[in-house]
C-alpha cells in the first residue's frame, strides 16, 4: 500500500492500478515444468531412435525407444494431474484446433505416446512387427513436433517474458530436448554405441546456452525476470549444471561409464532447472504491471510516430 | 420534518426524484445522495447531462463530489452558517424572485412588537426563560393575530381564547383580512415586517464571514451563491437536496429551515426543477412517520393528545389545529381516524373514544424513553426491523439500557447486536456487563423478509408502492402484520372477560382482517382498505376531501385517503414511463391525493399563468374555470386566481386563490415561522454541542434549546477540548445499510467493505503517526473504537481562524456480529438532541484519534476514563451543565 | 458468427461509459445474484473504496475507484470573474483539484477472443450474440485461457476439496468440486429470454448500456463527442476500435484516462495475431532437431 493513501501517482514513469497486475498468472502447477521437461526427453528420444535403427545402431535405438516410451507414458499423467477436472481429460479429443498450442500439442502427444508405449511394448515382448515399424514411425514423426510446440505453447500466450520471446522459445526448448534425450540416452546406453547420444546432448546444451542469451537480449528489459527471484535462480542453476555436464560428456563421457552417468545426469539437472526457469520467469513477468504497460506504451508511442512520419 | 412542515404546509419532500432532471442548478448538501440514493440520483445525473450546476457542499468528497460539477468542502457542523451567507447575498445583492416573495410568502407580514432577534441579544431570541431552558414563543407572533404552524408543536404557544376574542364572530376565526393577516406591508419596508428581520438577522453572515466559519474560500462560497441566483426567476429554478447530514444537529430543524429560507426567497418552491428534495426513505421511513412510529404524531401528522393542554376532543382540535386551510377540517381527519381504530364503540356521545388515546407529557422521544431505563424506569422494549446497539447514538448507553429491562423483544433476519448484546458486547468484554448478572430476558423472533411478505412501501418522495410476496416465509419467520395482528388478537383474548375500563380501549379496536394460509397471514390489502378509509356504506373512499366529522366516514390515515379509491389497490399500479408522462401519475400513488409536486399552484403566477413556458407545470385554464397541468393541482381546482375570502371564511376557504400554500393557516410560505418549532422563528448559526470552535457571532456559542443530559453514560467532550480536538463525522456507505443488519450477514455485500474503517487526511496522518492499511483508535467521552486506516485526500482539512484543522470520518455500519464485524461508530456519539425532532447529532462532534488498536478488556473503559480526566483538568472552556431531571432535558442557567 | 446462418443475431455487447458512473457496485452484487457466483473473500485492501480487486472466476463485474489530483474539466480556475455556468472561479488558496474516476471493467468478449483461441477442449465458444461463453460442462480445467487473455479476466475457479476448507459462500448448486475457468457470459441465458444482462439492468445512471454493439459504437462517438465539447479532462473510448489488436470489443469503455490507470493493457493484442509465425518458428525449430540430432550420427556410433 502506497503511503500516500489511495492517491495513485500522476506523472511518474508508469501509471498502474495500485501496482496490481494486468494479465494473470497461470493456473498451473509444478506438473507442468516436469512435463516441459518429460515432453522433451520423449520427442528428442524419439528422433534418436529413430535415426540410430535407420544408422543399425541397435543398442542405441533399444535404449531410446525405452526412454521415450517411460517419458511418453509420464507425461500424459503429469498432464492429467494438473487439470482441474482430470476426470474430463478426454476432453482434449474433442477438437483439434490449429489456433491452440495445447489442441495441437495434445494431439501430438496423444500419438507420440500411443506410438512410444505400443512400440515398446511390442519390442519388449518381441512381437508383431509391423505393427513395431509403423509404431516407430510414427513415433519418429511426431518427436520433433513434441519437442518444440511447448515452446509456441508458452509463446502463444500474454504472459510478457513468453510472447515476446516467440522467437526463440521453440527453439530453445528443441535445443533442450535434444539435450534431454541424449543425456538420458547417454546414460544407460554402452558408451561404444552412446556417441550421438552424448553428441547430441553436448550440441544441444551449446544451442541451449546460446538461445537463452540471445532471448535475453532480445527480451530487453522485460528480460530482468531472468536474473530476478525464483527464475533468475533456476537460470544460474541451469546454466552452471548443463555447462558442467555437457563438459563431462564431451570430454570423458566416451571413455568412462561414471563420467557418462554424472555427466548426463547433471546435464538433465540444467534442463530441468532450465524449464522451471522459463516458467517462474513467467509468472515473474505477469505480476508486475511493468512488463506488461511499459513494452505496449512503447509499441504505441512507436506506432503514432510512424504514422506522424 | 417540522422545517418543511411550518415553512410550506407538509412535512415532507415538496418535490420528486424525477423532478430533478428539471432542474438549472441542484445543490446537494447534508446529503450524499449518489452514495446513498444511487438509483434516485440518475436524475441529478440527468440535470447534469441537460447543462445543470450540480454542487455539492460536503465536508468530504464523496461518490457524490466526485459526479458533481462542483464541490466545495466545509466543516462539518457549519451549514447554517454557509446558507445564512447566501440569504445575506441574496438580500444584499437583490436578487429575490421580488413577485413570488411579495405574493406568496410571508414576507411582508409584520412581527409583534414584542419580538426581538438574536441580533439583540447576543444569540437569544426574545421570550428565554433561562429557568426553564425553553422559550416562550408567543413574542414571536404576527402582530394583530395568532397564527398555528401547520407542524411541528403546534400546541405550543397558542391562546385559543386569544383569537376568539378578537376579531372573528363565530367560533375558530382565523383572524385574517382578505385572507391575509391584518398587519402586512406590500412595500416590505416596515421595519418589523419580516423581509426587514431577516435582512438584520443576517446582515453579519458576509462571505468572510461565511469562509471563516465554514472553512471554505470566499470564491467557493461566492460561485454557490451566484449559481442559485442565476438559476432561479420565472425561466429557471434550482432544487436543494438534503437528508440526514442536515437533520442529525442540534440545529437539525434551523439548518433545513434555512434552505427553506433561501428556496422561498429565490422562488423556487412549487415549480418544476425547484423546490426541497428531503431524501429519507430506505425501504419505509416516510411512511413510518405518515403512519407515525414516533410518539408524538398520529396518523397524517395529527398531534398526539397532552395531558395537560386540553381536555377533550373538542379542546384538542381546538388547540392544535388552524382555522384556515386544509388542517381546518382536523377534526374530521381526527374522528375518522378514530372510527377506523374503534369503529362501532366510537360514537359522537362517547367523543368518539378520544379518551382511548394515550397521551403524552412532553418529550417521550426514543432517547427519553432509552434514558429512563438506563434509570430502570422501563420494563420492556419490542425492537422491530431497528439495531440500537448499533445505529442509536451513544451505543454504549444503548447497551446498558437493555440491561435494565425485564424483557426485549428483537425482531429481526439474524440475531443482531441489539438481541445479542447480553453476551456479545463491547461491555461483556471489558466486563462492565456480566451475563449471569443481566436480569433481561430476551425473545428473538425471526422476521420475514420483504420478498416475503405482502405490503407497501412510502418512499421519500411520498409514494407509496406495494410490493407482492415472492416466497412462503421459512419455518418461524413472520411479518410485522402477523405478529403484530397475532399479537393484539392474544392479548384480546386474555383480556376477553376483564371489567376494568383501561383494558376497553384494547376490546374495543376493530381487529377483524381476514387471513390466508397455514400460517394465517393477515391480509395487507385489507389494511391499506382500511387505512384509505370507507364511507358509512362501507365504500372506499376517493379522497380526504370526502371526511367527515360526523362519524360517518373512517380513515386510518387521512393523507393517505385514495391509495385504494374504487377498491382499486393504486399503489400496485405499475405503467412503465414509456407509456405515460414524465410525471408518472400512474406508478405507485403519492399523498396527498396523488400529487407528485406540491404546492404547484407557485409554478403559476398570482393571475395562473406559467411564470414562463420553459417552466409551466400547473395553470389556471380560463375557459374550463379550473386548475391544470402535469400534475395534481395542490390547490382547490375550481378556486379561481382571484378569490378573495370573507375575514370570517375558515378551512380551505379560508385561503386567497394566489396564496399557494394551502396548508398553511394563512396559504404563505413561512420565510418566518411564528409557531411550531421551539428554538426560533429564523435559523442561527450555532456551534454544535462538540466543537472545537468559538461562536463566531454570539455569546450564546450552541443552541440554547438543544436537549442534553447529565447521564455518567452519555458525558461530553468539553467545548474546545484540546483532548478531543478533531471535528468527527459519521455517515453511511453505499454497500452497507445503516446499523447493518442485514448488510453485514449477505456475503455479495459484506464483500465489497468488509472492515470498519477511518477516513483522514495525509496531514492528520502525519500529525498523529497514522498509517494508511493500520490501525487507529478514536475516542470520546462516551468510549473508544478501533478501525483499519484510510489515509485520504477526500478528508478534507479546513482553516478556521487561520488555523488548520482536520476532520475524521467514520462509517457506522459495522457491529460485533455477522460475517464482517468492527468497531461501531455510534459507541462514539453523545444523546443531545435537536428539540424539536429529538434527533442525535451525529454528524458534527469531537474526538481523538492515535495510532493502534483498542484496548481489551477492562483496559478500555480505564483508557476512556483517563482521557476524560486529562480533558477535565486539561481543557478550560465551560464546566459540564448540569441538567435538572424529569420529562423534559433543560440546561441552567444561559445554556452555552 | 456466419456458422450460425439463419440463427445469427446482430452482435451484441456493453458500453460501458465511466463518466456517469458512481461506483455503486450495484453491477457486481447483480450478476453475482444472477449467476450465483460465490463471494470472494472478505479481506479490506485499502485501495480506495475497491476490495474486489480485479476480476476473476468468482467476479465478472469489478468496479475500480482512483482517486486523482485532477479535476474532472479542463481550465485552471482563474482568480476573479465567476462564470455562473457550473466552472469553479475560486480566490487564490482553493484546493487542489481532485476527481475519482470510477469504472465497472467487465470481460471485452473480445472479437478475436484469446481466450477461445487457445482453448483445447471447444468448451469456449462464441455465441449467436457474439459474444464468448464457456460451457462448464464441457471444460477440463487446463487453464490455458488464463494466460491467454490480454486483460487478465478469466479465471479458474479452485474450490478446496474438503467441504470443512470451503470459504463462506452460497451454495453453488452443483458445484462443489469445481476446476473450471469462469468468466462474464454476457448473461446469455438472460439474452436468450429476450433480457437485458443483470448489470446493465441494476445500473442505475446507465454506465453499462447494453445493445447491439454497431449502435453502441455510434453511441459512443456521440458521447465522446459531446464530453469533448462540454470540456471533460482526458476522455477517451478504450476497446471501439476494429483495427485494434483484438479485432475491438464487445464490450467496449469510455475511460478518463489512461487504461493503466484503471490496469488495463494499453495496447492488447490478442495471441493468436502472432501465431502463424510462432507456427512457423516452430516447425523450422522442429527441422532443426530433426537436423541437429541427425548430424550427431555422423561422427559413427562411438
Amino acid at each position: 500500500m502506497t503511503s500516500n493513501g489511495s492517491i495513485t501517482q500522476v506523472g511518474t514513469e508508469m501509471q498502474s492500478y495500485y501496482g496490481k497486475p494486468i494479465v494473470k498468472e497461470p493456473v498451473w502447477k509444478a506438473e507442468i515444468p516436469f512435463y516441459l521437461f518429460t515432453g522433451g526427453v520423449a520427442g528428442g528420444a524419439s528422433v534418436l531412435h529413430g535415426l540410430a535403427r535407420l544408422t543399425g545402431n541397435h543398442r542405441l535405438a533399444r535404449s531410446s525407444l525405452y526412454i521415450g516410451a517411460v517419458a511418453d507414458a509420464v507425461s500424459p499423467v503429469l498432464l492429467v494431474s494438473d487439470l482441474g477436472r482430470p476426470e474430463r481429460f478426454l476432453n482434449m479429443l474433442r477438437v483439434f484446433k490449429v489456433t491452440s498450442p495445447m489442441s495441437v500439442g495434445s494431439w501430438i502427444l496423444f500419438v507420440s505416446s500411443g506410438a512410444s508405449t505400443t512400440a515398446a511394448t511390442l519390442e519388449l515382448l518381441g512381437a508383431l512387427r509391423p505393427a513395431r515399424w509403423l509404431a516407430e514411425a510414427l513415433s519418429f514423426v511426431t518427436g520433433p513436433p513434441l519437442a518444440t510446440y511447448t515452446g509456441a505453447l508458452l509463446a502463444n500466450t500474454a504472459i510478457p517474458v513468453w510472447s515476446e520471446a516467440r522467437d526463440e522459445l521453440p527453439w530453445l526448448f528443441g535445443a533442450s530436448a535434444a539435450a534431454s534425450a541424449g543425456a538420458t540416452a547417454a546414460m544407460v546406453t554402452p558408451a561404444a554405441a552412446a556417441g550421438p547420444a552424448r553428441r547430441a546432448a553436448v550440441a544441444g546444451v551449446a544451442a541451449e546456452l546460446g538461445l537463452v542469451r540471445l532471448m535475453r537480449r532480445r527480451l530487453g528489459f522485460v528480460g530482468e525476470v531472468y536474473e530476478l527471484g525464483e527464475a533468475g535462480r533456476y537460470a544460474r542453476v541451469s546454466r552452471v549444471c548443463a555447462a558442467a555436464g555437457a563438459g563431462l560428456l564431451a570430454l570423458r563421457g566416451r571413455r568412462s561409464r561414471p563420467a557418462a552417468v554424472v555427466g548426463g545426469a547433471l546435464v538433465l539437472a540444467g534442463e530441468v532447472a532450465l524449464r522451471w526457469s522459463v516458467f517462474k520467469a513467467g509468472f515473474q513477468s505477469a505480476r508486475d504491471p511493468r512488463y506488461t504497460v511499459l513494452p505496449q506504451r512503447k509499441r504505441l508511442e512507436e506506432r503514432a510516430t510512424g504514422r506522424g512520419r | 420534518m417540522p422545517s418543511l412542515g411550518t415553512s410550506f404546509g407538509r412535512g415532507g419532500a415538496t418535490t420528486f426524484q424525477q423532478d430533478l432532471q428539471n432542474a438549472d442548478c441542484i445543490t446537494i448538501m447534508g446529503s450524499n445522495m449518489a452514495e446513498n440514493h444511487p438509483v434516485g440520483f440518475q436524475w441529478v445525473m440527468e440535470a447534469r447531462e441537460r447543462g445543470a450546476v450540480v454542487q455539492h457542499i460536503d465536508p468530504r468528497f464523496t461518490r457524490t463530489s466526485a459526479m458533481a460539477t462542483r464541490h466545495v468542502g466545509i466543516r462539518a457542523g457549519s451549514d447554517i452558517a454557509f446558507l445564512g451567507g447566501v440569504v445575506n447575498y441574496i438580500l444584499e445583492h437583490d436578487r429575490w424572485f421580488d413577485e413570488y416573495v411579495r405574493r406568496y410568502t410571508n414576507a411582508s407580514v409584520i412581527v409583534s412588537e414584542d419580538f426581538s432577534d438574536t441580533e439583540d441579544n447576543d444569540g437569544l431570541f426574545s421570550g428565554w426563560d433561562a429557568e426553564k431552558g425553553e422559550y416562550d414563543v408567543t413574542t414571536w407572533q404576527y402582530a394583530g393575530t395568532q397564527v398555528h404552524g401547520a407542524a411541528g408543536e403546534r400546541s405550543k404557544g397558542f391562546n385559543p381564547s386569544a383569537t376568539k376574542g378578537e376579531q372573528s364572530h363565530g367560533s375558530h376565526g382565523g383572524g385574517m383580512t382578505h385572507g391575509n393577516p391584518p398587519e402586512l406591508d406590500a412595500t416590505l419596508q416596515h421595519p418589523r415586517c419580516i423581509f426587514q428581520i431577516l435582512k438584520r438577522h443576517y446582515a453579519r453572515y458576509t462571505p468572510e464571514f461565511v469562509a471563516n466559519a465554514c472553512g471554505c474560500t470566499v470564491g467557493e462560497f461566492l460561485a454557490v451563491a451566484e449559481s442559485l441566483c442565476v438559476n432561479s426567476g420565472p425561466e429557471r429554478t434550482g432544487a436543494f437536496v438534503y437528508a440526514v447530514g442536515w437533520t442529525q444537529h442540534t440545529v437539525g430543524v434551523q439548518l433545513i429551515r434555512t434552505a427553506a429560507i433561501i428556496q422561498l426567497l429565490l422562488g423556487n418552491i412549487g415549480r418544476p426543477g425547484g423546490g426541497i428534495m428531503a431524501l429519507r426513505g430506505h425501504a419505509s421511513i416516510q411512511g413510518s412517520t405518515d403512519i407515525p412510529t414516533l410518539y408524538n404524531i398520529l396518523p397524517g401528522y395529527l398531534t398526539m393528545p397532552h395531558t395537560e393542554h386540553y381536555g377533550g376532543l373538542e379542546s384538542y382540535i381546538d388547540v392544535t389545529t388552524a382555522p384556515g386551510g386544509w388542517w381546518g377540517h382536523a377534526d374530521a381527519y381526527m374522528v375518522s381516524l378514530l372510527k377506523a381504530w374503534w369503529g362501532a364503540a366510537a360514537t359522537p356521545e362517547n367523543e368518539f373514544c378520544f379518551e382511548y388515546l394515550p397521551r403524552i407529557d412532553d418529550d417521550n422521544s426514543n432517547y427519553w424513553t432509552v434514558q429512563q431505563m438506563l434509570q430502570g424506569k422501563v420494563k420492556g422494549y419490542i425492537v422491530a426491523g431497528e439495531n440500537p446497539a448499533v445505529g442509536s447514538a451513544n451505543g454504549r448507553a444503548q447497551r446498558l439500557a437493555l440491561a435494565q429491562l425485564d424483557w426485549l423483544v428483537v425482531r429481526d433476519f439474524v440475531e443482531i447486536e441489539t438481541a445479542a448484546f447480553w453476551y456479545d458486547s463491547p461491555e461483556v468484554e471489558s466486563g462492565e456487563l456480566r451475563p449471569e448478572a443481566i436480569p433481561t430476558e430476551v425473545f428473538f423472533m425471526p422476521a420475514a423478509s420483504h420478498l416475503e411478505k405482502d405490503g407497501s412501501f412510502t418512499n421519500t418522495q411520498r409514494l407509496l408502492q406495494w410490493h407482492f410476496k415472492a416466497v412462503e416465509p421459512k419455518q418461524d419467520c413472520r411479518s410485522e402484520l402477523w405478529f403484530y395482528y397475532h399479537l393484539g388478537r392474544k392479548i384480546r383474548e386474555r383480556l376477553a372477560d376483564s371489567q376494568n375500563p383501561r383494558d376497553r380501549p384494547i376490546l374495543d379496536l376493530t381487529w377483524e382482517y381476514p387471513t390466508s394460509g397455514e400460517i394465517e397471514e393477515p391480509s395487507a390489502e385489507s389494511v391499506l382498505a382500511e387505512i384509505n378509509g370507507r364511507d358509512s356504506t362501507g365504500k372506499a373512499l376517493a379522497g380526504y376531501k370526502a371526511l367527515k366529522a360526523d362519524g360517518s366516514t373512517s380513515c386510518g390515515c387521512w393523507i393517505y385517503c385514495g391509495v385504494y379509491a374504487e377498491e382499486q389497490n393504486l399503489a400496485a399500479r405499475r405503467v412503465p414511463h414509456w407509456e405515460q408522462s414524465a410525471t408518472g401519475l400512474e406508478w405507485g400513488w403519492a399523498w396527498p391525493a396523488n400529487r407528485r409536486l406540491l404546492y404547484n399552484r407557485a409554478s403559476a403566477n398570482p393571475d395562473g399563468e406559467p411564470w414562463s413556458e420553459r417552466k409551466r407545470y400547473v395553470w389556471w385554464d380560463r375557459d374550463q374555470s379550473t386548475w391544470t397541468g402535469h400534475d395534481t393541482p395542490d390547490f382547490d381546482e375550481q378556486k379561481a386566481p382571484d378569490y378573495v375570502p370573507a375575514d370570517d371564511a375558515t378551512g380551505p376557504e379560508a385561503i386567497r386563490g394566489d396564496h399557494p400554500f394551502v396548508m398553511q393557516a394563512d396559504g404563505m410560505g413561512w420565510i418566518y415561522v411564528p409557531q411550531g418549532i421551539v428554538d426560533g422563528p429564523l435559523p442561527t448559526h450555532y456551534e454544535p454541542h462538540e466543537s472545537p470552535f468559538r461562536n463566531a457571532l454570539y455569546g450564546q456559542r450552541a443552541n440554547p434549546r438543544r436537549q442534553q443530559n447529565d447521564l455518567a453514560e452519555d458525558r461530553y467532550n468539553p467545548p474546545g477540548s484540546e483532548t478531543y480536538p478533531y471535528v468527527l463525522t459519521t455517515y453511511r456507505l453505499t454497500e452497507h445499510h445503516t446499523a447493518g443488519g442485514m448488510t453485514r450477514s449477505t456475503p455479495y455485500l459484506a464483500e465489497l467493505q468488509p472492515q470498519m474503517f477511518v477516513e483522514v487526511h495525509p496531514q492528520l496522518a502525519r500529525e498523529r503517526g497514522l498509517e494508511h492499511g493500520g490501525w487507529a483508535t478514536i475516542a470520546t467521552a462516551r468510549t473508544a473504537i478501533e478501525a483499519r486506516v484510510m489515509v485520504t485526500d477526500r478528508m478534507r482539512p479546513v482553516t478556521i481562524d487561520g488555523t488548520v484543522h482536520h476532520q475524521v470520518g467514520l462509517p457506522y455500519h459495522w457491529g460485533q456480529r455477522g460475517l464482517v464485524t468492527g468497531g461501531a461508530a455510534n459507541d462514539l456519539t453523545h444523546m443531545a438532541l435537536d428539540p424539536n425532532v429529538h434527533i442525535q447529532e451525529v454528524k458534527a462532534l469531537t474526538c481523538d484519534i492515535r495510532p493502534g488498536r483498542r484496548p481489551r478488556g477492562p483496559g478500555l473503559p480505564a483508557f476512556v476514563d483517563d482521557l476524560r480526566q486529562q480533558a477535565l483538568t486539561r481543557d478550560a472552556g465551560e464546566p459540564p451543565q448540569p441538567a435538572t431531571r424529569g420529562k423534559r432535558r433543560r440546561t441552567k442557567g444561559s445554556g452555552r | 458468427m456466419s456458422a450460425y446462418g439463419a440463427e445469427a443475431k446482430p452482435r451484441m455487447g456493453f458500453f460501458t461509459d465511466t463518466s456517469v458512473c458512481i461506483g455503486c457496485k450495484a453491477c457486481e452484487v447483480a450478476c453475482k445474484e444472477w449467476n450465483l457466483i460465490p463471494d470472494d473473500g472478505f479481506e479490506w485492501s485499502g485501495e480506495s473504496y475497491d476490495n474486489t480487486g480485479e476480476l476473476s472466476a468468482n467476479t465478472w463485474r469489478h468496479v475500480t475507484f482512483i482517486e486523482q489530483h485532477k479535476s474532472l474539466k479542463n481550465g485552471a480556475p482563474t482568480a476573479d470573474a465567476l462564470h455562473v455556468d457550473g466552472e469553479v472561479a475560486t480566490a487564490d488558496g482553493s484546493p487542489e483539484p481532485l476527481r475519482w474516476l470510477m469504472e465497472s471493467d467487465v470481460c471485452k468478449h473480445c472479437t478475436h477472443a484469446g481466450c477461445l483461441d487457445a482453448c483445447p477442449t471447444g468448451a469456449l465458444f462464441r455465441t449467436e450474440f457474439g459474444t464468448v461463453v464457456v460451457q462448464e460442462d464441457v471444460c477440463n480445467g487446463c487453464g490455458y485461457c488464463v494466460p491467454a487473455c490480454p486483460f487478465g479476466v478469466i479465471d479458474r475457479r479452485d474450490l478446496p476439496r474438503s467441504p470443512e476448507d470451503a470459504p463462506l459462500a452460497l451454495p453453488l448448486l452443483g458445484r462443489k468440486e469445481d476446476g473450471r475457468v469462469w468468466k462474464c457470459t454476457l448473461c446469455y441465458d438472460r439474452l436468450k429470454g429476450g433480457h437485458e444482462p443483470a448489470c446493465a439492468k441494476a445500473c442505475p445512471t446507465d454506465s453499462i448500456q447494453f445493445g447491439e454493439v454497431d449502435e453502441l459504437r455510434e453511441r459512443a462517438r456521440r458521447r465522446l463527442a459531446k464530453l469533448e465539447t462540454e470540456g471533460w479532462n482526458g476522455p477517451r473510448l478504450y476497446g471501439d476500435d476494429p483495427d485494434d489488436g483484438v479485432g475491438g470489443f464487445g464490450a467496449f469503455f469510455l475511460l478518463l484516462d489512461e487504461p493503466e490507470v484503471y490496469g488495463l493493457p494499453p495496447d492488447p493484442v490478442v495471441p493468436t495475431r502472432h501465431l502463424p509465425r510462432l507456427w512457423r518458428s516452430t516447425a523450422l525449430a522442429a527441422g532443426a532437431v530433426l537436423v541437429g540430432i541427425a548430424a550427431t550420427f555422423l561422427g559413427g556410433a562411438e
